[in-house]
């Protein structure tokens, strides 16, 4: 049996500490890294006081609320209603979920017959080898457009809000002017080596988007994998080179055609081929043999549109978080 | 043919250890230092040598196949790629913290710096010529 040490030679040696890391008494790095707690957040109370005051003024002169009986008895209709609508809508959801089948059921949307031809029979109808292309693209195309949509209502609505307004004589807005400073100005600019290493990393990046989004019916990829590789090409390129390099072939103007482009020629190609398949009409889009590049019916092109939309929308939502703007 | 199998996977394992070694050097590093940029030099070390020295491991295991070029692709790609972005953070990091000169020196004119690196290498040179 070993000899029991004297409680004060034991608590020097690495064992003691190491229990104590181990039962949570004591964390070694608390209060000894670099990290600070945030400073408490602090409202300045004559900001606050000038904020409510022009939140009144809006309503008196906007709304008028005391002399206008109408806006007042909609404000009240529009209380009731949204009350009433929540209501609604947690009754529909309870009623809903009572009739969901039991768990393991066999009428259960898992052991329906709809997976099984996926995997039998996806092949001979899409023309695609990657099974999740032939889904995503020809059995449930229409979903996949709806994801490119919700990304470009995003972008939409991120440039609502932090785009940096311009009237019409092309000067900054007052609220612009008035901003502090940003930390921008200290951002590294013409960092030599980031732009030695972006001069070959981001031809090699973009190729390999290329490369996932062509791929997109034969392996692994798509157009959502490779528009993100591509943007992220795109991303670093900017930071290498500044904004006025890119803007010489990346504006908002080549974003909006290039969305709207892709986005209604995926409308347009799916709907002739959901409006062929449903009236049993022969289409011209030739299914090409499994394996090839150029294959697989209509997914190639709509992988090229999603991937387009996607990398469009990457670059763009970067580019606006760093200016407010393109 | 079996001894060659053998030697594969005792290199293999020997480099995936090596890289692991290396990972938890950088993990005590990361929390052991208190300065940002000391803490930097920490976990790019981990970034470049252990992550190579263990997909080296991994294309030891693999063979002499497309998945071995892949890997080696990979591997130049993050030898491009994270110094690189270590490099763009430290700079970002040295711009913007106004509490600089605490930690490190800080040359306000680089013509200093060139100067006392000249005086030492011809110091050295020197040196060399007396032995």
């Amino acid at each position: 049996m070993s000899k029991k040490r004297p409680s004060e030679e034991y608590h020097k040696t690495f064992a003691y500490h190491f229990f104590r890391w181990l039962s949570g008494e004591k964390d070694p790095y608390l209060g000894n890294l670099e990290m600070k707690p945030q400073p408490e957040y602090k409202t300045d109370s004559a900001l606050q006081l000038r904020h409510e005051k022009e939140h009144d003024a809006i309503l008196d002169k906007v709304y008028d609320t005391e002399h206008n009986k109408v806006l007042k008895l909609f404000h009240r209709l529009y209380h009731a209603t949204s009350i009433l609508f929540c209501l609604f809508l947690m009754a529909l959801l309870l009623v809903t979920i009572s009739h969901l089948p039991a768990t393991g059921a066999a009428q259960k949307p898992v052991n329906n017959e709809v997976a099984g031809r996926y995997i039998e029979k996806g092949l001979e109808e899409t023309g695609a080898v990657n099974i999740v292309a032939g889904m995503i693209l020809d059995y449930r195309a229409f979903d996949t457009l709806g994801e490119s949509h919700v990304l470009f209502v995003a972008t939409i609505t991120v440039l609502i809000l932090l785009r940096l307004d311009k009237n019409k004589k092309g000067e900054l807005s007052s609220l612009a002017k008035d901003m502090n400073p940003n930390d921008r100005v200290y951002e590294p600019k013409n960092d030599a080596i980031l732009q030695l290493v972006a001069t070959f990393l981001v031809p090699i990046i973009i190729i390999f988007g290329i490369y996932i989004i062509l791929n997109g019916h034969l392996g692994p990829g798509g157009g959502f994998s490779g528009g993100a590789v591509i943007g992220a090409g795109l991303i670093l390129y900017l930071n290498a080179f500044g904004f006025q390099k890119t803007e010489r072939f990346f504006t908002e103007k080549t974003y909006k055609w290039i969305c709207f482009f892709s986005l209604s020629f995926y409308c347009l190609a799916k709907s002739y081929s959901f409006f062929t398949g449903a009236n049993h009409l022969h289409s011209i889009i030739p299914k090409g043999t499994p394996g090839a590049i150029l294959s697989g019916g209509l997914i190639l092109p709509l992988n090229i549109a999603v991937g387009l939309v996607v990398a469009c929308t990457m670059y763009a939502f970067y580019a606006m978080f760093r200016k407010g703007g393109f | 043919m079996e001894t060659l199998e053998w030697l594969k996977i005792i290199v293999g394992s020997a480099f995936l250890l090596c890289g692991v070694v290396i990972f938890f050097t950088e993990i005590f590093g990361v929390f052991h230092f208190k300065y940002v940029l000391n803490r930097m030099h920490a976990a790019a070390m981990g970034d470049t040598l252990g992550i190579t020295s263990c997909l080296i491991g991994l294309m030891i295991f693999s063979g002499f196949n497309y998945t071995t070029l892949k890997i080696l692709l990979i591997i130049i790609f993050l030898w491009f790629a994270s110094p690189v972005s270590s490099h763009v953070l430290s700079r970002l990091e040295v711009a913007t913290n106004e509490n600089l000169s605490e930690h490190c020196e800080i040359y306000e004119d680089l013509t200093i710096l060139e100067q006392e690196l000249a005086c030492s290498e011809t110091a050295e040179s020197r040196k060399e010529e007396q032995s």
